[in-house]
């Protein structure tokens, strides 16, 4: 049987990737995220590409350590990772599966759709209203735009009054 | 070689005030901004990392980001004066950071269009972060210029201190001009009407005034530093230097 009939398909090796834990927030899965942007083979070796979240995210150097280990453990005889930077990462790229993960774990998710930039429309928008992940009122208040992680702001419930993040749109 | 210059610049703005702002970790006024800044320093930190990584390729003498970053010395940086700046108090660290996240998002916005994609990439990525930088950043203007008698005074000394380095954010010397022509570089002379349009309705609602001096200091892009970089670099370098290729 030849290499290429014994191989896995590139549906087959998304599947696996799909079980990839973000180390960061392990609730969600490293395809969920939106950041593996490719899968192909070239000749013998598996190649994926991967778009980095936030520039200097701590978390870029283990997402692809626990990719390549993954795949290697799968069998994968030779695992390469591409690191793309164009187009940039989205928050829009996040799948319906991995927000509704997001909330159940108590990180209300981005909005659908990223607003477009503009410093001076970013001063005049209000913020669009995030809904608090544990009793979904929409009465909730930024107290941060930053948090524990690059991806993450702070906020509160007005109505539950507990504090929660919420992963922001970029 | 023009190209690796310009790299520079961009990369050492970010390393600097990258380094700078992380001094504030585990000092800020209160939790929320003690995260804010350490998130802000690692964003220009990992920005800095794509562009002297990118420099080092371009110059292709077996140079990598970290040596560019460890092993120069102050004369071989080639970031703007504004960004090595000491922190001073809170107010003086916010006002450094709007006037720098204000040309930065502009520039970075510019950048996205140059006619080399490597650049062009790069700019695409940061300027999300960035913009929430400046948001940020303009919100903490308002804030404490317009807040007490005493947060009012320390912003207003600030950006009458910190005025007179904001000019050669906007001054293009031979290096760029090349660059710019060829559409590599944004022309910084461009940027500066829509950076003063932000930065004086900015400072109007923060009830703080501009001063009126047009003198400048220059010099940070031609490596001719104020004193303070050099002790930045003391402490950045230190390990790389007493220990040199240590790694862990």
């Amino acid at each position: 049987m030849s290499e290429a009939a014994t191989r896995p398909t590139v549906e087959q090796v998304w599947d696996w990737l799909r079980a990839v834990p973000d180390p960061e927030i392990p609730v969600i899965s490293v395809v969920d995220l939106g950041i593996v942007r490719e899968v192909r083979w070239e000749d013998d070796a598996l190649v994926v590409a991967v778009t980095p979240t936030y520039s200097g995210c701590p978390a870029n150097g283990v997402i692809a350590l626990a990719i390549e280990g993954a795949l290697l453990e799968r069998g994968m005889p030779r695992v390469r990772l591409e690191r793309r930077l164009s187009p940039p990462w989205t928050t829009d790229w996040m799948s319906a599966q991995g927000r509704e993960q997001l909330r159940q774990f108590g990180i209300a998710p981005p909005p659908e759709a990223t607003i477009p930039l503009s410093p001076l429309d970013r001063f005049a928008r209000k913020p669009a209203p995030v809904a608090c992940p544990r009793c979904g009122s929409a009465d909730t208040a930024r107290i941060s735009a930053f948090g524990s992680t690059p991806c993450k702001a702070q906020y509160r419930c007005q109505a539950c009054l507990e504090p929660f993040d919420h992963f922001k749109c970029i | 070689m023009p190209l690796f210059e310009y790299l520079l610049r961009l990369g050492d703005n970010g390393l600097i005030l990258g380094h700078r702002v992380s001094e504030w970790c585990g000092h800020g006024p209160i939790l929320e901004e003690d995260l804010a800044l350490a998130n802000v320093a690692l964003d220009l930190l990992g920005q800095a990392k794509l562009w002297l990584g990118l420099a080092a390729e371009v110059e292709g003498a077996g140079r990598d980001a970290d040596k560019l970053a460890f092993l120069r010395d102050t004369g071989e940086f080639r970031n703007a004066l504004l960004v090595e700046q000491k922190n001073g108090d809170f107010a003086f660290t916010m006002v450094r950071q709007f006037f720098f996240d204000a040309w930065h998002y502009l520039a970075l916005d510019a950048l996205r269009a140059s006619a080399e994609p490597r650049i062009a990439e790069i700019a695409a990525k940061a300027v999300k972060e960035v913009a929430y930088h400046l948001e940020r950043s303009r919100d903490w203007m308002v804030r404490l210029g317009d807040g007490t008698d005493e947060s009012h005074r320390r912003a207003q000394k600030a950006v009458t201190i910190l005025w007179p380095f904001t000019g050669e954010l906007f001054e293009a010397d031979a290096v760029e001009q090349a660059l710019i022509q060829s559409g590599v570089a944004a022309d910084p002379a461009v940027l500066r009407q829509p950076w003063h349009d932000v930065v004086a309705a900015t400072m109007d609602e923060a009830t703080l005034t501009l001063p009126e001096s047009q003198w400048m200091q220059r010099g940070g892009r031609t490596g001719r530093h104020t004193e303070h970089l050099g002790y930045l670099l003391a402490e950045m370098q230190f390990l790389q230097r007493a220990y040199p290729g240590a790694t862990w």
